[in-house]
């Protein structure tokens, strides 16, 4: 790894620091209910959707939104599903795919609705363009539209304002943020190389005389929104290491800007609209100081290689290149695992599976804690209930009841708290033990690892990732259903329960500040939040990857 | 109830909308970019499809140059696995055996100059590229076998090395199957 590409790591993050207070501002102004001048950019394209779909504007209470949130992702997953398992004999099938499989298709609908974006099927070869088009594509906006309008309930709750919406914040967030976006980059990723066609497969003849099968179809429209919106699931089943999906390091540039987009403004987003800045400052440079650790440490062991196949004695400066692509070489494919895993976007530009055993551990670690920025919305929610654990915890060590924004935090809210960290551990280890039992025939790799695949693909699904260690054999009835229930609870079990602390905090008269009051905008503050994750998220899971990971990095000698 | 009505109706129109954006980009990438925007592909003077330069293809004949290890065979149909993970004992057979290979296909190379990512699959399995020391390590085995002088081997690699974008973003390249393009018209032409 030379000087030239930590300078590429270090334009990239700094361009990423420079959208992110600006998109966090336009993202609080475009949920604003009062009238603006984006009423009138967006209005004309707003209007009609909000008349055919006969969405009446008013105020939810807690529980409305929280319905409105789980009952019209359900919907959405039964439509989805019925075109999965009927894209034979629908339209826009020039490849002639056959219809998904009960299972599959289950999972597959749920996946994408989650966010997760796991992907038990190749997508050239298990998806008709009507499905990539108006299945995947159509949840790959409502999904992250869903999760950030939930974030925003969440904190206009905190903020003690009214929830709003959710079909409004839905809306919203799909013609005010994610299309425009979407729509720009789409363009300069097809500049860039990556096809957009309605054509089916290519068939070549080539240089020695084999025939070769190239598939191709829409992919830059769905590749922007599948970054932008914290998605993940590629169009080609390996993702952004298709060379189709990612040409070279400017998309791989322009890809790793998308997905950190959305995930580094919404502190900025909270700040502005909760009226206190300094504390949306202070939680995102609490998460930028965790990212970069573990980017530092994905690095360096990247870099070093894989001792194994280095006593070779082969030439092996570029580092471990078993997984990745030569045109992103180390330093690139070790960043975009860092961001990918951190902003739960699940889209992968090198195989994780292939990665040296510190490398999967940061990746999993990323996931487990779910809180280095975390996926669009749901991600910040994770953030902020660990800052109340946080005020919590300080409340109990100087014997004061907690405050939070002036809103005592009090035993309903932290019941709430509690129960949501627990199902995070239980729906990652229980069902990990499960299929390490009874599937190991699925497992590809011997040893510590196959323990660490297993992990990895539950952790996976629980956060919400989408990536996967892929030499699983995953598209087994047995992975299929629980991944998919596991996605399911994974994202809307929280959904309800922090709906549920905002709707109390909401009604909650604020406390005046005083001179005790525990400051939550100040660097002791950033301490204590990261102490309570990193105690609170590592502990949970140290033994699992003592056994995973830590175990395979011991072992690994020529 | 009522949740439901809106949730189908509101979905109907979006995904109007969301396909409408699929089909105006398309439309657009169609009238402005329309080689690129068809996947790149390399036509020959027939008109016959050869590749696309943005896939890689498999070459074993000695007088081409190698692309990288791909589990798949370069098939553009699927992509991908199976990869293996650093502790897998099928990684270090599979290493083994293309050193193995390596060294009785190039005898003028030793080992030790052999570049990690020719005995490494792709995370694609289709990656057109290879590192610049990965192509001037087999620049022997292709004069060898071809006739062509080194020199001007040499200056093929050279014309088909793309440096860092921007210059600092991604590592510099050989495109393989274009630097086989010109091998066999210079083979041809002779």
């Amino acid at each position: 790894m030379t000087m030239i590409s930590l300078t590429a790591i270090a334009i990239t993050l700094l361009l990423s620091l420079l959208l992110a207070r600006p998109t966090g501002l336009y993202m609080a102004q475009a949920f604003n209910y009062e009238k603006s001048v984006l009423d009138r950019w967006f209005g004309w394209l707003e209007k009609p959707i909000y008349a055919i779909g006969g969405i009446q504007k008013d105020n939810q209470t807690w529980k409305q939104y929280a319905l409105a949130v789980v009952l019209s992702n359900s919907v959405m997953i039964l439509l989805v599903y019925l075109i999965f398992r009927f894209q034979g004999v629908l339209p826009l099938n020039p490849s002639g795919i056959a219809s998904m499989e009960p299972t599959l298709a289950f999972n597959t609908a749920i996946s994408f609705m989650t966010n997760t974006n796991l992907q038990h099927y190749s997508g050239e070869s298990g998806l008709s363009y009507l499905s990539q088009m108006i299945g995947i594509v159509f949840m790959m906006f409502t999904a992250p539209a869903s999760a950030l309008a939930v974030l925003i309930a969440f904190i206009r709750g905190l903020a003690g304002k009214p929830l709003g919406n959710f079909f409004v914040d839905l809306i919203r967030c799909i013609t005010r943020i994610l299309l425009p976006i979407a729509f720009v980059l789409a363009l300069v990723f097809v500049a860039l190389g990556v096809p957009q066609t309605l054509e089916p497969t290519a068939a070549a003849t080539t240089l020695e005389g084999v025939t070769q099968e190239i598939a191709r179809g829409p992919v830059a429209s769905f590749l922007s929104i599948k970054e932008l919106g914290n998605n993940g699931g590629g169009f080609f089943g390996v993702n952004s290491a298709h060379p189709f999906e990612n040409p070279g390091g400017i998309s791989n540039l322009l890809q790793i800007l998308l997905m950190l987009l959305l995930c580094t403004s919404l502190p900025f987003t909270y700040g502005k609209m909760v009226g206190n800045k300094k504390q949306g400052r202070v939680l995102f440079v609490s998460m930028a100081m965790m990212f970069i650790v573990f980017l530092g440490i994905t690095l360096a062991s990247e870099n070093a290689g894989n001792p194994v196949v280095n006593a070779l004695g082969i030439q092996h400066d570029q580092g471990s290149m078993e997984g990745k692509e030569a045109r992103f070489g180390v330093a690139q494919s070790a960043l975009y695992a860092v961001v990918t895993t951190a902003s739960e976007t699940g889209a992968v530009n090198t195989m994780h599976d292939t990665l040296t055993p510190i490398g999967g551990l940061i990746t999993i670690g990323n996931m487990m804690l779910n809180t280095v920025f975390g996926g669009v919305g749901a991600g910040f929610i994770n953030v902020l209930m660990y800052a109340m654990i946080a005020v919590f915890l300080s409340g109990l060590m100087v014997g004061r009841t907690p405050e939070f924004l002036g809103k005592k935090i009090e035993g309903k809210e932290m019941k709430l708290i509690a129960v949501t960290l627990i199902i995070n551990p239980l729906l990652i280890l229980l069902p990990t033990a499960l299929a390490v039992m009874t599937q190991s025939d699925t497992i590809s790799n011997p040893g510590f690892h196959g323990l660490t695949q297993a992990l990895y693909e539950f952790t996976s699904s629980a956060a919400n990732n989408g990536s996967g260690f892929e030499g699983l054999g995953d598209a087994t009835p047995f992975w299929n259903i629980t991944t998919g229930i596991v996605m399911f609870i994974g994202r809307y079990f929280s959904v309800i329960t922090m709906l549920a602390v905002a709707g109390s905090l909401a009604v909650k008269k604020p406390v005046p500040e005083t001179s005790g009051t525990f400051r939550t905008d100040n660097a002791l503050f950033g301490t204590v939040f990261l102490g309570a994750v990193l105690i609170v998220g590592a502990l949970t899971f140290f033994p699992a990857l003592a056994l995973g990971p830590i175990a395979e990095f011991l072992t690994l000698k020529p | 109830m009522k949740t439901i009505a809106v949730t189908l109706r509101a979905s109907v129109v979006l995904m109007v909308i969301i396909l409408a954006y699929q089909l105006a980009v398309t439309g657009i990438a169609q009238a402005v970019a329309p080689e690129k925007a068809n996947g790149s592909l390399i036509y020959n003077n027939r008109n016959e499809i050869i590749g696309s330069e943005l896939i890689g293809q498999n070459f074993t004949s000695p007088g081409y140059f190698h692309s990288r290890v791909s589990s798949i065979d370069y098939n553009g149909a699927s992509s991908g696995t199976p990869n293996y993970a650093p502790s897998n004992p099928d990684m270090l057979d599979r290493t083994q055996a293309s050193v193995v290979a390596w060294q009785s296909e190039n005898p003028d190379v030793p080992v030790s100059e052999l570049p990690v990512d020719l005995i490494t699959n792709s995370g694609s399995g289709l990656d057109p590229h290879i590192s610049i020391r990965a192509a001037e390590v087999q620049i022997p085995r292709v004069s060898t076998s071809t006739g062509i002088s080194a020199d001007q081997l040499q200056q093929l690699v050279d014309k088909h090395t793309k440096d860092r974008e921007l210059g600092v973003f991604g590592e510099p390249t050989v495109n393989v199957l274009l630097l086989n393009i010109d091998v066999q018209k210079l083979v041809s032409g002779q």
